[in-house]
């Protein structure tokens, strides 16, 4: 990918003295940096995809502060330097009119804007989400179904299936297909990058990869319902060697979801621990897409009045894994 | 079906102390408030002068008041809730899942619909036809029907506490999670009925003023003449007139899947969720500049007020005013960059919205430029202004970050987004309603607010503000969604009580605004303004005694120039000549507040399928305005010898 | 007038803007009255094309259901469109006699143009009730929904008006023809005409096209 290359170009000519813009992002990297160390965020991104997207974040901050900064400096410095005491300060009472102010004043944030629009229109293009990535690996195929409330993840090549825990090699660029068995929810691992809505009968789609070997936080970031918080999952990128013994114990274990299972699976509630699936229903999938699976019900209506909580969700202080 | 519907006692929260409890207060307060008032014989007053008044100062009046107590009400939410995430980490806090999520959707509605909107409008009705050296509105009846509509709207969402249960579906209420399937309860319908009722309020506002400001002003007062807050009203008011009604088809929609079995948004029977997104947004965005637009007129006044200067570049920021209104509705997909769009579509909208950036740039700028060469003066209403200046600046460039795709894949529905829209509206709106308040105070009631609890509640909502939200960008760039009843990130939970802290630091900031309200009534008299012209003002509302008559002016001013007042004051005026006619005064009305009664019994009795009630609401409302319809008298004539004599009194020594 | 030109005759820059057009001054109540009500129908327009564009996207979503060509009757429709128009028509005739302020001309116009609008209504229900009898109605399929919230939505702005139409008749025979009843009597006919319109739009959108395309 184009500007993923652009990436670490940058990274590696890094070195090159200090030209006035790579002053100003030095400074957006100040701002928005110091979380980078914190380890889980979207600023410390473990994947091309969000390396490049964090790259456009500081660039555009960087574009932006270059205006914004100096504008509240001004501010204070004129609210201060104009102050009714301060008779030493001009005074220009009927001054409400210039035409060289005026076209500064449209032109600065105009320039900027077109300086943005630039990084819009190739940024959209470069991590459009349905964009394959570009690697020698031929990508994972991975199939989502948010339910309320876990995440069904489908390994169509391999046959089995997991839930609340997605293993994946890492270096291997993975294809998502995504869709919803109810409302809606968005798929999130935060450190690798975009995020993407699901929604029953229809699917989406989403290329991502794990640099590196980790444990990644993935959660649901669309509110779906009560059991919303609770709709997280563990994404462990494995060495790649680690990923057909994984799939292979995986195989051994664990019942198979066919249609019926899916239907108890679907029920509103939270899973105490994840669990995998030996092997699945091949169609599922496109079933639960095609809604030849049913949409997922909803909470029975226990008063009239008002939805009663019905999950048998464990005490969120319980370990889930 | 049963005479009341789905309405048993059941609906009634008992085994939830916290809500029953807090709509008891609310109810103990409502009753004991109106028996103080009917017992010590103030009900008549009450009932004459401004339930029933058409006078827009009055409605005015009631709209902000209708704003700073539902601020209350969307405060104690938000307390709620950073109370709940500074304790939730691996815990579940105080309040379950199904609490929370109605808490965040409750305090997004109010705040949205019953703060900031009711805010813009009251300060709009008072001060428009001021500024336009005009009488009244267009309709003042009217006027009075879109205020209590509104109220309506207010009264069913906190009847929501006690009776049923409220949306859990955030302030927009996504399908099909708001569909039956998903919510059965009445929580999302006490939502869309609330807001279908104040919608209409809303609507009939809008109109009303935009027909006011295109059709009726002083002689002279062409458009460019105008006050830029004005200006930006009639923008703000354009826009509520084409996006509202988009908003009413939409829950009607909602309701219709609700209610009648359709299929606009279900997941069933080919219903189509984006088309909800799209529609309910193409609303939406434009909803947001029609708080901050009015906001930016206030600030205009404010700063050209106070640097004792004329608005610097005020063509451009006409132009600018207007580019916004247009763009408004071209950029409303930013919300939703994430349903897969695809790049063309995506990277389209993002750059309409990063140009919205240019016009507000060119609103800064000149901002910047009328304090330039200034005197000024460092009143309450010019401290909010700086404060909204360099907030709004911050707020407004995390906008444009969200509005690349790229980063709003990352920070999409993320606490950052969050701290986004609150530090525009917190740092926009709000602070703009306060520079509003404090400024055109002592026009409404005669003597200003005290100065130095100003100053205090301003210093501490301003560091308030940034000690709250500042830590929710951190958040966002940790990878924390919104609406979390809980969690299980240890490194979130310390900016979390930061965050805590800050709302607490708001608190204080609103129990000073509260007692400088208090301090400001007992001390009236020293604080009173005799000249009408407090702060040296440049537009017409300065032009009258404080608080004005009930015709504003006795004589409709003359218009020769941007500024009016400023130029009337710098040209001495002949007084002698003066020629006063008979005015006519529209009579009051209990149109607005019968009809609003018969609008709550209907919105009530629909959410609780009480058909035959709904019915008799419907009736009820109906007559009422066939009765308004009927009477013979709508204007009281106020004789020219009258007008005159009046004139004289509020004006003795002027000459 | 140029900006220069403006502040150099005008050093304050309080003067420039003055256009010749438009310079203010507030204009009799019947000017107001019907701006006001254009106002108000732009929107109420703006409210219908919601519904517009949520029928064109889901005018595919049969769902396996009927689609518009099974089920439209032209026929029927044109009918009920003769009647809207003709309404209209004679809803004008009403304008014409409260201008003249000849009672019995307007009662009678009124009383016209209510029987068609009632019949307009009929029909519509009639055509409704019998698709939802054959279980075409709204709950079939998201294309259902829309056209019976399109068709209903309009049916609903008539009967209203009908009942508006009902009103004024009650009004001006009551009341006469006083300033204000003129501006009613000119807001509802106007009101009239844009049902007109919208049904126009309607027509051409749902029955025409649906039946053809
Ligand atoms: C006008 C809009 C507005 C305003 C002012 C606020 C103000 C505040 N909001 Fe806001 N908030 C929203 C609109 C607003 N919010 C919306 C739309 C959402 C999304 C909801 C959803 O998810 O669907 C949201 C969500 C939201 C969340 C949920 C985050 C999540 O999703 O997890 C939180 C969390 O704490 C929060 C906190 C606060 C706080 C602490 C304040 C406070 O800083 C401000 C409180 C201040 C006051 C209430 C002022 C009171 C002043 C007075 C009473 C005046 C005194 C009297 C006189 C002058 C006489 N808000
Ligand atoms: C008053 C309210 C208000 C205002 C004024 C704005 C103003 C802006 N907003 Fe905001 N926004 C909201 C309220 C508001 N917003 C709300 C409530 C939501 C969330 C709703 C929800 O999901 O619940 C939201 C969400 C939201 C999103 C969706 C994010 C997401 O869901 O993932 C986006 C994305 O584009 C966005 C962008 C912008 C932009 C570009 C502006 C611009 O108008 C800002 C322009 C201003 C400036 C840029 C500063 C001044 C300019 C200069 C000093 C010039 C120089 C600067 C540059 C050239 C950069 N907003
Ligand atoms: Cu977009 Cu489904
Ligand atoms: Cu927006």
């Amino acid at each position: 990918m184009r500007h993923w290359d652009r990436v670490n170009d940058r990274r590696d000519d890094a070195g090159q003295g200090m030209t006035p813009a790579r002053v100003v992002r030095a400074v957006a990297c100040l701002v928005a940096l110091p979380l980078a160390g914190c380890g889980t965020g979207v600023l410390a991104p473990r994947g091309a995809v969000g390396s490049a997207e964090v790259m456009m974040l500081v660039d555009a901050l960087a574009i932006m502060l270059t205006i914004v900064v100096p504008t509240i400096v001004a501010t204070l410095a004129f609210a201060w330097w104009f102050r009714a005491s301060n008779t030493r300060a001009r005074h220009l009472p009927e001054w409400a009119h210039s035409n060289q102010v005026e076209m500064v004043v449209w032109f600065i944030p105009l320039l900027v804007i077109l300086l943005l629009s630039g990084v819009i229109w190739t940024g959209s293009h470069a991590v459009d989400p349905y964009r394959p990535l570009g690697s020698k690996v031929p990508p994972l195929e991975v199939q989502v179904v948010s339910l309320d409330w876990k995440w069904l993840f489908i390994y169509p090549a391999q046959g089995i299936a997991s839930v609340d825990a997605l293993t994946v090699p890492a270096g291997t660029p993975i294809h998502f297909t995504l869709t919803s068995a109810s409302v809606m929810s968005a798929f999130f691992v935060p450190q690798l990058g975009s995020m993407i809505y699901t929604m029953n009968g229809m699917t989406d789609q989403l290329s991502l990869i794990a640099d590196r070997p980790g444990v990644f936080a993935g959660r649901s970031a669309h509110f779906n319902g009560d059991g919303f918080a609770d709709m997280h999952f563990a994404m462990t990128a494995v060495p790649d060697g680690d990923f057909a013994a994984w799939v292979a114990r995986a195989k051994a274990a664990g019942g198979t979801l066919d249609a019926a299972a899916y239907r108890g699976l679907a029920r509103q509630g939270v899973l105490a621990a994840p669990v995998t699936y030996r092997a699945v229903a091949p169609t599922l999938f496109a079933d639960v897409v095609a809604q030849r699976i049913a949409p997922a019900a909803g909470p029975p209506l226990t008063s009239p009045a008002s939805t009663v909580p019905k999950h048998g969700a464990p005490e969120p202080g319980e370990p889930r894994t | 079906m049963t005479l009341f519907g789905k309405l048993t006692w059941s609906a009634i929260p008992f085994d939830s102390p916290l809500p029953l409890f807090a709509s008891g207060v609310a109810a103990l307060a409502i009753v004991g408030v109106l028996g103080w008032v009917v017992a010590t014989g103030r009900f008549r007053y009450l009932w004459d002068e401004w339930l029933t008044s058409v006078d827009h100062k009055r409605i005015g009046v009631m709209y902000t008041l209708l704003a700073l107590v539902m601020l209350l009400r969307g405060f104690t939410d938000a307390i709620m809730m950073r109370t709940q995430q500074a304790l939730a980490l691996n815990a579940p806090g105080y309040l379950p899942p199904e609490h929370y999520d109605q808490v965040f959707s409750s305090h997004g509605t109010i705040m949205i619909f019953f703060v900031a909107m009711p805010f813009m409008i009251g300060l709009m009705n008072f001060v428009v036809p001021l500024q336009l050296g005009i009488r009244d509105v267009a309709f003042p009846t009217l006027n009075s029907v879109g205020f209590w509509l509104t109220a309506t709207g207010a009264l069913l969402v906190n009847l929501s506490l006690g009776v049923g249960e409220f949306a859990k579906t955030g302030w927009l209420p996504y399908p099909p999670l708001s569909e039956l399937a998903y919510s059965p309860g009445v929580g999302v319908d006490y939502y869309c009925w609330a807001l279908q009722i104040s919608g209409v309020g809303t609507l009939l506002s809008g109109i009303n003023l935009v027909t006011t400001i295109l059709k009726t002003r002083a002689p002279g007062m062409s458009l460019l003449r105008m006050p830029m807050f004005c200006w930006t009203s009639l923008a703000s008011n354009l826009l509520i007139v084409a996006a509202f009604p988009v908003l009413t088809a939409t829950l009607a929609m909602l309701l219709l899947d609700r209610y009648l079995g359709f299929h606009f948004f279900t997941n069933e029977a080919g219903g189509n969720v984006m088309m909800f997104m799209n529609l309910i947004w193409a609303w939406g965005h434009p909803e947001v500049y029609i708080l901050i637009l009015p906001a930016f007129g206030i600030f205009s006044e404010v700063i050209a007020t106070f640097s004792g200067k004329p608005l610097f570049g005020y063509r451009s920021m006409v132009v600018a005013t207007m580019v916004i209104c247009v763009l408004a509705f071209m950029v409303w997909l930013h919300h939703f960059f994430t349903m897969g769009a695809g790049a063309n579509v995506n990277a389209v909208f993002g750059i309409m919205t990063t140009i919205i950036a240019v016009p507000t740039g060119v609103k800064v700028f000149n901002w910047l430029f009328t304090l330039y060469g200034g005197r000024i003066r460092y009143e309450p209403p010019l401290l909010w202004a700086i404060g909204f200046m360099v907030t709004f600046v911050i707020g407004g460039m995390t906008g444009v970050l969200l509005a690349l795709p790229p980063v709003d894949f990352l920070l999409h529905n993320s606490l950052f987004l969050v701290a986004h829209f609150h530090n525009v509206i917190i740092g926009g709106v709000l602070f703009g309603g306060f520079a509003g308040y404090t400024y055109w105070f002592p026009k409404a009631f005669g003597f200003r607010l005290e100065p130095r609890l100003g100053v205090a509640a301003f210093w501490f909502w301003l560091v308030g503000f940034y000690v709250a939200f500042m830590p929710l960008y951190v958040l966002g760039f940790l990878g924390m969604t919104r609406r979390m009843q809980h969690y299980d990130v240890p490194e979130w939970q310390p900016w979390l009580r930061v965050a805590a802290g800050g709302a607490a630091l708001i608190a204080i900031g609103i129990a000073l605004l509260i007692a400088q309200l208090v301090v400001s009534i007992r001390r009236r008299d020293s604080l009173c303004d005799t000249t009408g012209d407090p702060w040296d003002g440049r537009t017409l509302e300065w032009a009258t005694r404080s608080p004005p008559p009930a015709y504003n002016f006795a004589v409709l001013p003359e218009v020769a120039g941007e500024d009016a007042y400023w130029g009337m004051k710098q040209s001495v005026r002949d007084e002698q000549h003066t020629v006063y006619g008979p005015i006519e005064i529209p009579r009051n009305s209990a149109t607005g507040i019968v009809c609003a009664f018969f609008a709550t019994v209907m919105g009530f009795s629909l959410i609780w399928h009480i058909w035959w009630l709904v019915i008799v609401g419907f009736v009820g409302a109906w007559a009422t305005f066939v009765a308004f319809a009927w009477r013979d008298l709508a204007d009281d004539v106020l004789g020219a010898d009258e007008v005159e004599r009046l004139d004289r009194v509020d004006r003795p020594v002027n000459a | 007038m140029s900006l220069a030109a403006a502040t150099a005759d005008d050093p304050h820059a309080l003067g420039h803007g003055a256009t010749e057009d438009d310079d203010g001054g507030v204009p009799p109540k019947r000017i107001i009255v019907g701006y006001g009500f254009w106002i108000f129908l732009v929107s109420d327009i703006i409210m219908f094309s919601a519904f517009f564009a949520a029928y064109a996207v889901l005018s595919g979503a049969t769902a396996g259901g009927p689609s518009g060509k099974q089920l439209f009757e032209l026929s029927t429709t044109a009918i009920e469109t003769g009647c809207l128009l003709l309404s209209s028509f004679t809803s004008g005739l009403a304008t014409i006699g409260a201008h003249a302020k000849r009672q019995g001309m307007f009662q009678a116009a009124m009383a016209a143009t209510f029987v068609l609008g009632a019949a307009f209504v009929a029909i519509e229900v009639t055509e409704l009730s019998s698709l939802v009898a054959h279980g075409n109605g709204p709950g079939r399929s998201a294309f259902l929904s829309a056209f019976f919230a399109l068709v209903g939505c309009h049916g609903l702005h008539v009967s209203l008006g009908l009942l508006w139409l009902l009103t004024m008749m009650a009004q001006a025979y009551a009341k006469g023809f006083r300033d204000d009843i003129q501006r009613r009597i000119q807001c509802f006919t106007l009101f009239w005409h844009a049902l007109d319109i919208i049904w126009v739009a309607l027509f051409t959108v749902v029955y025409l096209i649906g039946t053809t395309a």
